[in-house]
């Protein structure tokens, strides 16, 4: 082989990764920071992948699964990452029944019940009906507590989140470009 | 008067000293059927006290043992099991044997079919939940205790929130275990006006 062809073979390589690269999608997290005021949390290292949930793996190969992931059970209230957020459940609810016969989170949780097992009320607006009337009991709009509140796992997420709340908007630096 | 005769002859026979059988082959004889006996008797009374035997009919197949192995008393962390007798079925003797003949009002409800459909079970239900509810109140929760003794509990090692009602509920003896835990294994019947808790 000539050295001529060699070069040109190597020219062209070079030229081809270059213009893939500059073609390949950017990762969605880029256009957060354009918002302007917020400051964008630091990039997650992420592999650009087309499927996320499957963790990298190749599409003929079976990924591992990962462990379960374990509730947490430490009892501390956490905080809400935005007005009107339902509050998560802090504590492991396993075997709990809700259904027609009985509500098991409400013997504790109830505004009657609360007092004596120290647990957070369902706030009053839970025992309205639609037209704003109070009931005596839970309202069954609202019965089915795992329809907005729900426990949280160890599980590292799959995917990055780049939720800032309302809060932190608020109280970041104004729109000068400079971090915190 | 001819029956009075009869029951006085027959008396007479078996109130008489035996003529034939020596006195050591009465005792002996009697002490091995006495064995036999017990024996034969205990081992009914013990297969009658398992899993198997109250799966076998589909009133508990279907009904509550599909509940229970959802529960952490079929399946857990630890591999202990609780099978049926041990939470309904007394382990001491006397009281063991108590629940068993009170136990001939089960055999009667499987026989006419008293539950023997699921709508006739869970019409029944609540029912029977009542019984067990008011058993295990009267006896301070004996049959959970047999496992779960509140001296052997460790309560820093429960949650915070488990830590506190036991310690201010179960160590005064204001509650009993099924006073909050009704429903541990199984789903509840229909709770209207229950107290819980």
């Amino acid at each position: 082989m000539k050295p001529i062809t060699v070069v040109a073979f190597i020219a062209v390589l070079v030229v081809g990764v270059l213009l893939g690269r500059s073609c390949s999608p950017q990762q969605p997290a880029a256009q957060v920071a354009s918002v302007g005021s917020i400051a964008p949390p630091p990039r997650l290292q992420l592999k650009p992948s087309l499927d996320a949930m499957r963790r990298d793996a190749d599409l003929l190969a079976e990924p591992v699964a990962l462990p379960l992931a374990r509730v947490q059970n430490t009892d501390v209230r956490r905080a809400r990452n935005y007005p009107m957020q339902p509050p998560t459940i802090p504590h492991a609810i396993d075997g709990y029944q809700v259904d027609q016969n009985a509500n098991r989170c409400m013997l504790c949780h109830s505004q009657s019940n609360a007092a004596r097992f120290q647990a957070p009320p369902v706030s009053v607006t839970h025992y309205m009906d639609r037209d704003g009337q109070i009931l005596a009991e839970i309202s069954p709009r609202r019965y089915f507590c795992e329809q907005c509140h729900v426990v949280q796992t160890d599980a590292v997420p799959l995917v990055a989140n780049t939720f800032v709340g309302a809060d932190d908007i608020l109280t970041s630096t104004p729109a000068s470009g400079k971090k915190e | 008067m001819r029956l009075l005769e009869k029951l006085r002859s027959a008396w007479r026979t078996l109130n008489a000293p035996s003529r034939h059988f020596s006195l050591i082959f009465l005792t002996l004889g009697g002490f091995i059927a006495g064995l036999i006996f017990w024996g034969a008797f205990n081992t009914v009374l013990e297969a009658t006290n398992t899993e198997v035997f109250c799966t076998s009919c589909h009133e508990m197949e279907d009904n509550v043992f599909a509940e229970l192995k959802r529960t952490i008393h079929y399946s857990n962390r630890s591999g202990v099991r609780a099978t049926c007798p041990d939470c309904h079925v007394p382990h001491q003797w006397t009281n063991k044997i108590a629940r068993k003949m009170e136990a001939s009002k089960e055999v009667w409800g499987k026989v006419f079919g008293t539950i023997n459909t699921r709508e006739k079970f869970l019409d029944k239900r609540r029912d029977m939940a009542e019984h067990e509810w008011a058993r295990l109140k009267a006896n301070d929760s004996l049959e959970c205790r047999n496992c779960h003794n509140y001296n052997a509990m460790d309560i820093t090692r429960q949650s915070p929130r488990a830590a506190v009602i036991h310690e201010r509920n179960l160590l005064n003896g204001n509650k009993t275990c099924i006073d909050c835990h009704k429903g541990i294994a199984y789903q509840l019947p229909d709770m209207a006006g229950v107290p819980q808790g």
